[in-house]
């Protein structure tokens, strides 16, 4: 039966949520090393590394934490082998998600901006 | 709909199989986690906000312990991958495989919300309470509400792991703990937003 086909491709193996797992401890790893070598113990002792890596700071660690979500999101919640309306159902929700982050944020600096001088908070 | 497709829906667990091919459960969770991701928008967003508008202290740079939430960021992690596995032992229909992964997943929620708790009192011993500054007030709001989240889970995986001690959990209701597994993972991907938004940039200038 086809629709029941498109349900039951197939889910990923226990070798690939093994790796999976290795893969995501790496990049938490490396999110807490680029905090230390900008900011904290390794700071000192790597000062041309973080003089390199600090204007990059956020971008670098918003572009770690995406892809952890993108591997988790895929392949733990199995959304790379599901029907591609929970994909679509989800990815959806996250650009509303952005855009009320975003607006937000932007509405908020103009209001500050136009309304309450510094330290009036 | 066919024998094969009734056959199907009454082996996951009860459920009724739509259209689309997949259990209407399946697609509720899903609604529901996407109703999520705007809720917690909301919370990171207002938490953005506030990011360095407090007059008085104490400062995330005053009272955050990397280590801590390190910590618990892995082991957060560690149990969507134990739960993954739980569930391919419950679809293998490999009791010993799912009793195991699944107790493990929900001591990894015990640890979470106590590590949170821990943390919480903490701070507040620091002088850090709900309404000290912006900071602290959007802090508590954000991290409390995903807390309350992990505590509901491991309550939800608990009673799974109930029922699979009970045998009440076999292969053809497996659909269950998926169900509350894609709840759990989507409670570690908030997570992994929140720990370097919240606690990594934060500290950083």
């Amino acid at each position: 039966m086809a629709e029941h086909a498109t349900h039951a491709e197939g889910h990923a193996t226990a070798g690939k949520y093994v790796q999976i797992a290795v893969i995501l401890f790496v990049l938490t790893a490396l999110e807490v090393l680029l905090y230390e070598v900008c900011y904290g113990h390794l700071s000192h002792s790597m000062a041309g590394l973080a003089g390199t890596l600090e204007p990059w700071f956020v971008e670098v660690l918003m572009g770690l934490s995406l892809l952890k979500f993108w591997f988790v999101a895929m392949f733990y919640m199995h959304l790379k082998f599901d029907i591609k309306l929970l994909s679509g159902m989800f990815g959806f929700s996250l650009v509303i998600a952005a855009v009320v982050i975003l607006a937000l944020i932007a509405l908020f600096i103009y209001n500050r901006s136009l309304w309450w001088p510094s330290g009036m908070w | 709909m066919t024998t094969a497709a009734i056959d199907h829906g009454h082996d996951a667990g009860h459920g009724h199989h739509t259209s689309l091919g997949i259990d209407n459960r399946k697609l509720a969770i899903w609604a529901f986690i996407g109703s999520e991701c705007l809720f917690f928008a909301t919370l990171i967003s207002t938490f953005l906000i506030y990011r360095g508008q407090s007059v008085s202290g104490p400062t995330p740079k005053d009272i955050f312990e990397v280590p801590l939430v390190t910590a618990g960021t892995a082991v957060l992690l560690f149990s969507s991958f134990f739960v993954v596995m739980a569930l391919n032992g419950a679809q293998e229909g490999n009791r010993k495989k799912l009793l195991t992964w699944l107790s493990l997943t929900v001591l990894c929620g015990c640890f979470f919300a106590g590590m949170q708790v821990y943390e919480f009192s903490h701070f507040n011993h620091l002088g850090l309470g709900y309404s000290t500054n912006l900071f602290s007030a959007s802090f508590y709001t954000l991290t409390g509400f995903h807390g309350a989240h992990v505590t509901l889970g491991t309550l939800w995986l608990a009673t799974l792991l109930k029922d699979a001690i009970k045998g009440d959990l076999p292969q053809g209701k497996a659909l269950n703990l998926e169900i509350a597994a894609l709840y759990w993972h989507f409670v570690d991907v908030v997570w992994i937003i929140i720990f370097p938004v919240v606690y990594l940039m934060s500290l950083g200038n």
